[in-house]
């Protein structure tokens, strides 16, 4: 069970792309999951609420797209979407495709922020001389 | 308030997959063929790395190993018979090695021979002993060259079926404890095209440590990739 370093590598992230925007709150977390990616998602959700408790991000929705395997086929040429991961033959022609397209992602799409109105510009100057 | 949406596109374990190429460039720079073994627990890994490291040592090889354990340090007992340095990784509960654990323990290495040995200039080759488990291996990358995804005939033809994002990641596959496939009716035809459906194309190594069957092919392999590397 790796979904609670997974989360919190989650955490650590967001909290640094975040603190471009300063007062703005975190509420939501978009992630691209493939499904070769070995993460469970009822599992990171939960590893989520744990991890994020008591930090800036207590109560941000984390919203899971997962992605579909991608094969590209030799044979056919063209890139083809897997059911499964029970195999990796071309839906089309049933050929073996050992090149993948898509399927091992993980990855934040994006973050969504409450900011207090008159939003700031990102304080990209300031964020840098922090974390120096 | 006002929502305002960020877009990241941001590996999450961007961390270590940086962590891991500065270690690939290190371990390249070094002329060193490093090697991560993924099993799950009871596979054979230890006995077949024994078998590897002490085979290596004696064809005038420099051979060493990191092992990866939740607790104690009896693998890296085990493989210190061999004659080749050995360092224990004790993970203390985490299910899986990262980039981070094994650059720590290269610290001390250095890039030139130290007091023990330990350096990567100094080897030829370095074995990576995951922590036993088939699942969170797969999505961290240690730097290596190659991922070795091994799997006993005790353990089921179905292993990757059951286990795909493990073995689609491999570039190389073990079939260990081959002495035992008869008491064990393992159907060695299936189990080849259950690795094949899973990793077209892998290459697949049939071994038993404990008869040496299929080992000297391994060797070969090993010694022809430790050949590209440098």
């Amino acid at each position: 069970m790796h979904e609670l370093s997974i989360a919190a590598s989650i955490v650590d992230a967001v909290t640094e792309s975040a603190a471009a925007y300063p007062g703005a709150r975190v509420t939501a977390v978009r992630l691209r999951v493939g499904a070769l990616a070995a993460v469970v998602e009822d599992s990171l959700q939960f590893c989520w609420e744990i991890t994020t408790e008591g930090t800036p991000l207590t109560g941000a929705k984390l919203v899971v797209r997962m992605m579909p395997v991608v094969i590209h086929c030799a044979g056919c040429g063209v890139d083809a979407e897997l059911e499964g991961v029970q195999s990796f033959r071309c839906p089309r022609c049933g050929e073996l495709a050992a090149d993948l397209g898509q399927g091992r992602e993980l990855e934040i799409e994006s973050i969504e922020l409450e900011e207090p109105d008159g939003p700031s510009e990102p304080a990209s100057e300031r964020v840098s001389g922090l974390a120096g | 308030m006002t929502t305002r949406i960020v877009e990241l596109r941001r590996g999450i374990l961007k961390k270590n997959d940086e962590l891991a190429a500065g270690l690939r460039s290190r371990f390249s720079a070094a002329g060193v063929l490093v090697l991560n073994l993924v099993s799950s627990p009871g596979t054979g890994k230890t006995t077949f790395l024994e078998w590897t490291l002490r085979k290596l040592r004696e064809a005038g090889a420099r051979a060493a190993a990191l092992v990866g354990d939740l607790e104690t340090d009896n693998d890296a007992r085990r493989l210190a018979a061999s004659g080749a340095p050995v360092r224990q990784i004790n993970t203390h509960g985490i299910c899986h090695l990262d980039a981070e654990m094994v650059g720590k323990h290269l610290e001390s290495w250095g890039e030139t021979a130290g007091a023990d040995g330990m350096a990567l200039a100094a080897l030829d080759y370095l074995f990576i002993e995951n922590v036993g488990n088939l699942v969170c291996p797969s999505s961290y990358d240690l730097g290596e060259r190659i991922r070795v995804a091994l799997l006993s005939v005790t353990e089921g033809e179905d292993k990757p079926l059951k286990y795909p994002t493990l073995f689609n990641s491999a570039d190389t596959a073990v079939i260990t404890k081959i002495d035992l496939a008869e008491p064990c009716a393992f159907d060695r035809e299936l189990a080849l095209r259950n690795l094949n459906e899973i990793r077209p194309g892998i290459r697949v190594f049939e071994t038993s440590a404990k008869t040496g069957a299929g080992m000297e092919k391994w060797l070969g392999y090993l010694q022809a990739e430790r050949t590209q590397a440098s």
